[in-house]
């Protein structure tokens, strides 16, 4: 079968970067293409290239050919009548990817009437049936909607739905699922999967999630610096690794399924600028396997195994898991038992809501938004508590709550001994010093006006400590980062990167307690790891509490100390990680475990998910008795009729099933899912 | 590792400067202006004749190498005149600019930034002020701004040049408030004073920037006009204004009274909005202008 | 929603009121109405004087107070008063009133309409010669005062009146008086008296719309959403007009509110040097006559105005932007 979209050797600079070298790969019908790759690795500048969506500076050499037209160098108009025909783009961001002035099913409509000959109406009606299959409920009535009364989900899949309105051959997917919650992740790769079947589309999937595409994937491309550096099929790839950033890749990704503690593997230093690349292999500063004949030139791609190669002059000696040579954190065993450690926050009932407001012309108010509904938890002296649930449960708002020191709606909140609804101006200030945090968007966190310098000085001056030169570079260099990047000003770094600016600035004052919104959520696994291993490493050396918001579950697994997962404003289940983790009790937990992708091919293949259905529902109008009911699998299919009466009337709280696991739920039941 | 890097804390304003002066706009705004300012502070000293002088031999004669621009109907050296009143047009300019803009930041910026009463009385304020035709009263209370009395004229000016900037101020640090580097600044203990001038203000820079470029204008032009009508700069001080206005009564059949005056007032104002556009890209670090 | 909107109103009077009598305070203690007489010959005796201004509520004899109190109670009754020379304030105004307003909507749907297209075509070629061309000229336009602009125009519609060899342009006032050309003839002869004034008056706003309507385009032209927009097969200029202009036109919608008093302050002076019998003519005649009672009611319709802008905007805003509009 000849390819549909065939790539070779495709360069793109940007003024003299090399931003992307020799990409070559082809998709067949059908296919689905893995590219995996860490930030800055070239992805989405590889993708945008093929496109032909590269910004006007960039200069394109090589070929792609779809159906074996040749695409760099042709003529706009040409490349619009294959844009969004057959050729189609899925983006990372739904929640800019959509116009935010017009209705929902126009933008769809439009992109049909664009390249099929059809009436508005007709447009239209196409435009509804696209919602419905790609699973908007109400299609009809969803459509006349727009884009800002949409859940990011509901957005990622209207994209979709626009991205197959003409039945296109290639599918380029940039990170579909990236921004979206694992229940929602699962549901959009459903849709995509099925969108697939019906297209019988090829699908260029490309993630920095090796676990989205174990499942998804025929063939996987690892990028590295601008340059694929292994491609073959997704097993191969996944248990034969013969590139040792692959393998460096794979023995990073925390594992929601392994159990106990084990400390990750990250990969040591950060991918190299595309501006200043080592004149040999790209990763040998970064590999464990460096010899000095790595340096003599970049090896081309070897082949190592039927349709697999690998550009490694090493290959034949590596092996997947290679021993780690890098140093490990050593974990300082149990500490003293808890309850004889100190509370260093406590929150108890707390509730926040927030007036909703309709119009900003003629504001007035409709509603009321219950984003906390009475929380309680408390973290000790040494330990990590993670808060884990989708997005707009409530997690990040309870953080605030706590940050801001003040006194909460109801409720109660005590920061290290200290009262937030009795606080004086100095203890305030003191508090400050002592507790940090470290923001979710690494970009939007740091004042896009200041240098690094100036970011990372900032709380050192604020507590009135002089000269803070030394103490930026030793910062710096804490999170991995060059002394020299201080003169440089936050979009000058990639998305991990600055979130290590973050980390750091945080790190600043050398804080007790730290509380972290998604912090690693936009890193990539490989640093993910190494902020990981951080993270603990710096909480046993300095004692320190970490209060870690993440949506991510296998993160937590292996930062947190303590789980409490949330849902709607209230927490669902709490307890010690490995007990709900290795026998999760209530529903919600059970369906959260079982979304998360594993990077294991043959296990996601044969893996059954729990599939929860739907979204959150509006937290100014939860449901009745369990929030979670709605959705609640158990609810629709396990329970008798009397069972569920009292789901409806009844709001659970939580009750202790265990020495320290408790969960909000009438029916809660262990239960291994992973 | 390059502690020696480190240690020197690169300046913000290095940076800008170096940007502003990579581009071809910043450097020639800059420069005219400064050749400008050499005009009209440096360059009377050029010519024989002051702007009180009057060459009775020559009344409403066209530009000679006696009076390098001509001379008016009263027979005062145009060139005198013109460079006199440019000097007081651009000390308005820029006085009035600088203050009404700094008022609308800071304004503008509390207003957002406090939300509750601090808001509700800075933003009536400045609705009051935005209410009231400037112009008319500006007019009306031309006869304070008697002899001498230009310092007063400037002040009033700038009180009617801010509010527009100060409500897009205050918008957007109501956006800018919820940005999480804001945020992350007060957890980490700045005090909200210190926000507003490190954070909120810098970060509107490039508005400011434009706005103090336009009001730069505004205020040369609002000048203009009002001493044109006789409402602004009084006799025996002279602007542009008063210049053009004697000017364009004797345009048709003596040019040289009206165009070299109108010429050098568009030349500053221009100069002035070519440095504010430059600037903006400066300050911008997301800009990227072919240069 | 009623509620908000009554709010707002009383808000929107209370302002009014305060402008408006401040306006009044400030021209009935600055101007001299008394001055107005002393050059008059025969000069009349002080005693009639007095009696003329009290009758007028002009006497700056009375104290400020007391002829604020009279005045504010004529104004809430719909009253302004009446001029110096006796004549009540709200006919003469009444009927210039239309005047401006014609002129001040003419100038404005030219040069917001114009200044929108204008920047948005230099913003899909950034940095090509349209660019660069309105950039240049609206740099230009916006360094010159309207003053210098009117006369500048004045100057050039003669020279062009001189090389046409007819009167093409008309320069000064609405029309021509005693004209016997029947209906076409007369709107022909009217417009040709519009022209120039309301390119002078609407040169400025396009200056201004363009470059913001440039800059915010600018600013969404790297957005996602256009990104998407090309991605479904619309060509760039395609995806910048029908997506990246929409959205880019709110932010630009709230400029339409600001620049309306310049825009009112543009027109007086256009006004006045093209000879057109306006409320802005009349502004600057009344502080030259030193009429306290005129200058006073103009400012009140000023304000009034003003307000009206900012509410048109902010109706404009929500009709735009759909996330405003939820409801
Ligand atoms: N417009 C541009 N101008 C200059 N350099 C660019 C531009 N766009 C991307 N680059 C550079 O090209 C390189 C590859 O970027 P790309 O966005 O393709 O990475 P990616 O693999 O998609 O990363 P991510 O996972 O963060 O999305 C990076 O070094 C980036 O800084
Ligand atoms: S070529 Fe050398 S440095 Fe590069 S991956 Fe192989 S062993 Fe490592
Ligand atoms: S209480 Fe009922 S609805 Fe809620 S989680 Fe348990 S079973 Fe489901
Ligand atoms: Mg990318």
């Amino acid at each position: 079968m000849t390819p549909v979209l065939e790539v070779t050797d495709l360069n793109v600079s940007f003024g003299d970067v090399l931003a992307v070298r020799g990409v070559g790969y082809s998709v067949r019908q059908g296919e689905v293409l893995g590219i995996v790759g860490e930030s800055g690795s070239g992805k989405s500048v590889t993708s945008a290239a093929v496109m032909g969506l590269l910004p006007p500076g960039a200069k394109v050499t090589g070929s792609v050919r779809l159906h074996g037209r040749e695409l760099i160098g042709a003529r706009q108009r040409e490349l619009t009548a294959f844009r969004g025909k057959t050729m189609s783009m899925v983006f990372q961001d739904p929640l800019s990817a959509l116009t935010p002035v017009y209705r929902v099913g126009d933008q769809i409509a439009e992109a049909v009437r664009i390249h099929q000959k059809v009436t508005k109406e007709q447009a239209a009606v196409k435009a509804v049936e696209l919602l419905d299959l790609v699973g908007i409920p109400n299609p009809a009535e969803r459509a006349l909607a727009f884009p800002h009364e949409f859940s990011g989900g509901m957005r990622q899949r209207a994209v979709i739905a626009m991205a197959i309105a003409n039945d296109p051959d290639v599918i380029i997917c940039d990170e579909p699922t990236t921004a979206l919650d694992v229940t929602i992740q699962a549901q959009v790769l459903e849709v995509l999967k099925k969108a697939q079947r019906e297209t019988g589309a090829a699908i260029v999937m490309i993630t920095h999630d090796l676990g989205v595409v174990a499942g998804f994937a025929d063939r996987v491309l690892v990028m590295y610096a601008g340059r694929p550096v292994e491609v073959g099929d997704v097993d191969d790839i996944y248990y034969g690794p013969r590139m040792p950033y692959t393998v460096g890749l794979l023995s990073s990704i925390p594992r929601v399924d392994r159990d106990g503690r084990q400390p990750l593997v990250p990969i040591e230093g950060a991918p190299p600028s595309p501006a200043a690349l080592p004149p040999g292999c790209p990763f040998a500063p970064r590999c464990p396997m460096r010899v000095d004949a790595c340096d003599a030139a970049e090896p081309p791609l070897f082949d190592v195994g039927p349709a697999h190669r690998a550009a490694c002059i090493r290959w034949e000696e590596v092996r997947p898991r290679a021993a780690a040579r890098h140093a490990v954190p050593v974990h300082l065993g149990e500490l003293r038992p808890r309850q004889d450690r100190q509370v260093v926050l406590e929150v108890d009932g707390l509730v926040k809501q927030y007036p909703l407001l309709r119009g900003s012309v003629f504001k007035r108010r409709v509603g009321t938004v219950h984003a906390v509904a009475g929380v309680s938890f408390d973290v000790r002296e040494g330990e990590t508590l993670g808060l884990v649930g989708e997005s707009g449960c409530g997690k990040t708002t309870t953080l605030m709550e706590i940050l801001e020191l003040t006194e909460p709606q109801e409720g109660r909140i005590v920061v290290l001994g200290h009262d937030t609804a009795r606080l004086g101006g100095t203890d305030r200030m003191a508090i400050r010093r002592d507790m940090q945090v470290v923001f979710q968007d690494p970009l939007a966190s740091l004042d896009p006006r200041m240098t690094v310098y100036d970011i990372l000085a900032e709380p050192l001056r604020a507590h009135g400590r002089g000269n803070p030169g030394m103490r930026v570079a030793e910062l710096l260099d804490l999170v991995g980062l060059d002394a020299s990047h201080a003169a440089r000003y936050p979009q000058e770094f990639s998305g991990g990167q600055r979130q290590r600016i973050g980390i750091a600035r945080a790190l600043a004052l050398e804080p007790r307690l730290l509380a972290l919104d998604e912090p690693v959520s936009a890193l990539d696994v490989s640093i993910q790891a190494g902020v990981i291993n951080l993270l603990d490493a710096l909480k046993t050396e300095l004692g320190l509490s970490y209060l870690f918001v993440a949506h991510d579950l296998a993160v937590v697994r292996y930062i947190a100390d303590r789980v409490a997962v949330m849902y709607l404003g209230r927490i669902a289940e709490i307890g010690q990680v490995d007990a709900v983790y290795g026998a999760p009790a209530h529903p919600y937990t059970q369906a959260l475990l079982s979304a998360i992708p594993l990077p294991d091919p043959v296990r996601e293949r044969s893996r059954r998910r729990i599939l929860l259905e739907g979204d959150l529902p509006s937290p100014a109008d939860p449901p009745s008795g369990c929030r979670f009911r709605t959705r609640c699998p158990k609810f629709r299919a396990a329970l008798t009729d009397d069972e569920r009466a009292l789901c409806v009337t009844v709001e659970p709280s939580v009750r202790l099933l265990d020495r320290d696991q408790g969960a909000a739920c009438h029916y809660a039941e262990k239960l291994k899912v992973t | 590792m390059t502690l020696l890097t480190a240690h020197r804390a690169p300046s913000r304003l290095r940076v800008v400067a170096w940007r502003f002066f990579q581009s071809a706009q910043g450097r020639i705004g800059f420069a005219v202006l400064v050749l400008l300012f050499l005009l009209a502070f440096a360059g009377p000293g050029f010519s024989l004749w002051s702007y009180t002088d009057k060459d009775f031999t020559a009344f409403l004669s066209p530009p000679s190498a006696e009076h390098w621009f001509g001379t008016l109907q009263t027979g005062a050296d145009v060139y005198a005149v013109t460079l006199r009143g440019m000097r007081k047009s651009l000390i308005v300019g820029l006085l009035a600019a600088l203050v009404s803009t700094a008022l609308a930041a800071v304004v503008g910026a509390f207003a957002g930034y406090f939300p509750g009463w601090p808001d509700r009385v800075l933003t009536w304020g400045t609705d009051l002020l935005l209410v009231l035709p400037a112009f008319l009263v500006l007019a009306v209370m031309s006869p304070l701004f008697g002899a001498g009395q230009w310092v007063l004229f400037v002040i009033m000016l700038a009180l009617f040049l801010w509010m527009v900037t100060s409500k897009i101020v205050r918008g957007m640090t109501i956006s800018l408030k919820q940005r999480e580097f804001i945020q992350a600044a007060r957890f980490m203990g700045v005090s909200p004073v210190r926000i507003i001038f490190r954070h909120i203000i810098p970060n509107l820079s490039s508005l400011l920037i434009v706005d103090a470029t336009l009001n730069v204008s505004a205020a040369i032009l609002t000048e203009t006009s009002l001493s044109y009508f006789g409402f602004g700069i009084q006799p025996p001080d002279v602007s542009f204004g008063t210049l053009i206005a004697d000017g364009s009564r004797t345009a048709i059949y003596a040019p040289w009274t009206f165009w070299f005056v109108a010429g050098l007032l568009v030349i500053t104002v221009l100069a002035v909005n070519l440095i504010g556009d430059a600037l903006r890209d400066a300050f911008d670090p997301a800009s990227q202008r072919p240069r | 929603m009623a509620g908000f909107l009554a709010r707002r109103l009383l808000n929107y009077l209370v302002l009014v009121a305060v402008a408006a009598s401040l306006a009044y305070m400030l021209a009935a203690s600055a101007l001299d109405p008394r001055s107005n007489y002393a050059d008059r010959t025969p000069k009349p005796p002080p005693a009639v004087v007095d009696a003329q201004l009290t009758e007028l509520n002009l006497n700056d004899r009375t104290p400020l107070l007391q002829r604020y109190a009279t005045w504010a109670g004529g104004v809430v009754q719909g009253d302004f008063g009446r001029t110096v020379t006796g004549s009540p304030v709200n006919e003469d105004l009444k009927r210039r009133m239309g005047v401006t307003f014609r002129l001040v909507l003419l100038g404005l749907i030219c040069g917001s309409l114009l200044g929108v297209v204008v920047g948005a075509a230099a913003a899909v070629k950034q940095y090509g010669w349209f660019d660069r061309l309105s950039t240049g000229l609206s740099f230009l336009v916006l360094a010159m005062p309207v003053v210098v602009l009117a006369n500048v125009l004045i100057l050039l519609g003669t020279l062009a009146n001189e090389r046409l060899g007819h009167r093409l342009f008309l320069v000064s006032g609405e029309y021509s008086d005693g004209l016997d050309t029947g209906f076409w003839g007369s709107v022909g002869d009217r417009l040709r008296h519009l022209i120039l004034p309301t390119i002078s008056l609407s040169l400025g706003l396009i200056a201004i719309f363009s470059r913001y309507q440039r800059n915010t385009m600018l600013d969404v032209l790297g957005a996602d959403f256009v990104r998407t927009a090309m991605a479904k097969g619309l060509s760039r200029s395609q995806a910048l007009i029908h997506h990246a202009l929409r959205t880019a036109l709110i932010p630009v919608a709230t400029y339409f509110a600001f620049t309306f008093g310049a825009l009112l302050t543009g027109a007086t002076f256009t006004e006045k040097i093209f000879g057109w019998h306006g409320l802005g003519e009349q502004l600057i005649n009344s502080i030259f006559t030193n009429d306290v009672n005129t200058v006073a009611a103009i400012a009140c319709i000023a304000a009034i105005a003003v307000l009206c802008a900012s509410l048109a905007a902010d109706l404009l805003h929500a009709a735009l932007d759909p996330r405003v509009r939820a409801g």
